[in-house]
């Protein structure tokens, strides 16, 4: 097997006594569409931000493509790009505008930028839209304009966060075929994580599961499901991390009290 | 690697003075409060000032509402930051390929840019209700002055906002911060023969020096001295910028 192209060993953050994210390791081959799954407040998105440069790990490493993001951030932020559970455009300014920013601030040469502007613009159909602002944008546009953007570098791993979190399922079908027409033709790695388990079934090859800042299963789909005994990942899911429902927020006692319940 | 930091400066700055001309409701909104404050005080307490023997209020006032338009407008593109946290576009900048300086540094000229252009406004509508400029070339050394004094107001409010996780703590600095320094700068009325403790926060206040600056420049008086003025509000600017950009350097979204 060739070397990983996300490594992470080791990975930790602590919130002042809570421990968010605890002794993690895990590794993604190439061209992977990998899923990292989680209840609310297990850890995700503490590790999705401390492994695209936006958190500090209190311990560990975290390398993309061979490059260390903490020694050297923006290397390692022009080969990967995020889209975040909320969306990042800027409302005031139009669709093209967005692109634009997005282009200079990575580098890329003027003549190539438009090309691949107008390109990615058919590619999301918002070609009639780019002189419009983002700002009466639907959900779903938004979301595409932000794959567009998030593409306008060529990354080589791509990070969505709840990607499909409130479109309709027209809107989640066309995004995930984007993303594999981008997995196979351009043989991006895509990292996400979502609540919605069908999507792992359909979309992933390879999955992980975090629960109170640990890593507790994780492989290919199928496998999970077999050692579970069930048939789809929303069981296998299930009987991992168990049915009682969570409370967002770092609140200690809380958490502790969670633990108590499971008898941990 | 240069051009590339270069480019991101450039095209920041940029979004700043899109987003400003975009929102028409902002540019007139900022530009009511200084001409308000010019015309009602101008026209109010400029009889007072001549009767206690000051001369002509217009020419004492200009350069202080010049100073306020200035810093209103500078701290509020600064404190802009929190508002690109809680619209989620701060990430994009943050997760972007280049240093923080460099974003801090784009901003802050944006929003730098604005302020000085809300001053020159201020300074050619004072024209046409009296002002008297003593000599027009030192209308230069005035505008470097007043790009430099929306500098440090950008710099300080863009440190302070990424430190603040909400639009709440706006109002605090605004009230707190912000008027107590605008009012006792010697902006509105001659900073004499008040209490010493008043005079020390005078002393301490880099705004005081900016609007004596352009007392100086433009009509011909001065409390500190040209020199002095340029030194205090030059190197302010710079400890602002430089520890702005630290601040900002430091924010984990």
């Amino acid at each position: 097997m060739s070397t990983p192209i996300i490594e992470v060993t080791g990975l930790s953050k602590n919130f002042k006594e809570f421990k968010a994210v605890d002794d993690i390791s895990f590794s993604v081959p190439k061209g992977e569409i990998y899923a990292f799954l989680g209840p609310n407040g297990a850890g995700k998105s503490t590790t999705i931000k401390m492994l695209t440069t936006l958190l500090r790990p209190t311990k560990g490493s975290v390398r993309v493509v061979g490059v260390d993001v903490l020694r050297h951030p923006s290397e390692a932020r022009r080969l990967f790009s995020v889209m975040f559970q909320e969306p990042s455009l800027d409302d005031e300014l139009t669709a093209y505008e967005n692109l634009e920013f997005h282009g200079i601030l990575y580098g890329v040469p003027s003549a190539l930028r438009r090309k691949r502007i107008d390109e990615l613009l058919e590619m999301v159909e918002l070609s009639k839209r780019r002189d419009h602002m983002v700002k009466g944008f639907s959900g779903g546009m938004k979301r595409r304009l932000e794959i567009a953007r998030g593409l306008l570098h060529h990354p080589r791993i791509l990070f969505l966060d709840e990607p499909t979190v409130g479109l309709d399922p027209q809107t989640r079908n066309h995004l995930w075929e984007y993303v594999h027409v981008l997995n196979k033709s351009e043989s991006i790695t895509v990292f996400f994580t979502t609540h919605y388990l069908d999507e792992v079934d359909q979309h992933a090859n390879l999955v992980s599961i975090i629960d109170h800042g640990v890593i507790i299963a994780d492989g290919t789909v199928d496998s999970i499901k077999k050692e579970t005994h069930t048939d789809t990942m929303e069981d296998a899911y299930l009987s991992l991390t168990g049915k009682m429902i969570r409370e967002e927020g770092s609140d200690t006692s809380n958490r502790s009290r969670i633990m108590r319940a499971f008898g941990k | 690697m240069f051009t590339q930091e270069l480019n991101a400066i450039y095209i920041l700055w940029l979004r700043q003075i899109k987003r400003y001309y975009r929102a028409r409701s902002r540019v007139i909104g900022s530009f009511a409060q200084p001409l308000l404050f010019l015309f009602a005080l101008g026209y109010g307490l400029g009889p007072v000032y001549a009767q206690a023997g000051k001369g002509n209020y217009i020419d004492f006032l200009v350069p202080g509402i010049i100073s306020m338009s200035i810093i209103f407008s500078g701290m509020f593109s600064g404190l802009a930051v929190i508002w690109d946290r809680q619209f989620g576009f701060l990430r994009e900048t943050l997760v972007a390929p280049v240093s923080r300086f460099s974003i801090m540094l784009g901003r802050t000229l944006g929003g730098a840019t604005i302020a000085f252009g809300q001053g020159v406004f201020i300074f050619i509508v004072s024209l046409f209700i009296g002002f008297h400029v003593q000599n027009w070339i030192l209308v230069i050394p005035a505008f470097i002055m007043m790009f430099l004094i929306a500098i440090l107001f950008t710099a300080l409010g863009t440190g302070m906002a990424s430190r603040l996780e909400d639009i709440q703590g706006f109002q605090f600095i605004m009230n707190f911060l912000l008027m107590p320094l605008f009012f006792l700068s010697g902006a509105l009325f001659p900073l004499t023969n008040i209490p010493t403790v008043l005079m020390y926060i005078v002393a301490f206040n880099p705004l005081s020096y900016g609007v004596d600056a352009l007392r100086a420049l433009l009509v011909g008086t001065t409390q500190f001295g040209i020199g002095v003025d340029f030194a205090v509000v030059t190197s302010v600017a710079i400890v602002f910028m430089v520890l702005g950009a630290y601040l900002f350097s430091t924010i984990e979204a």
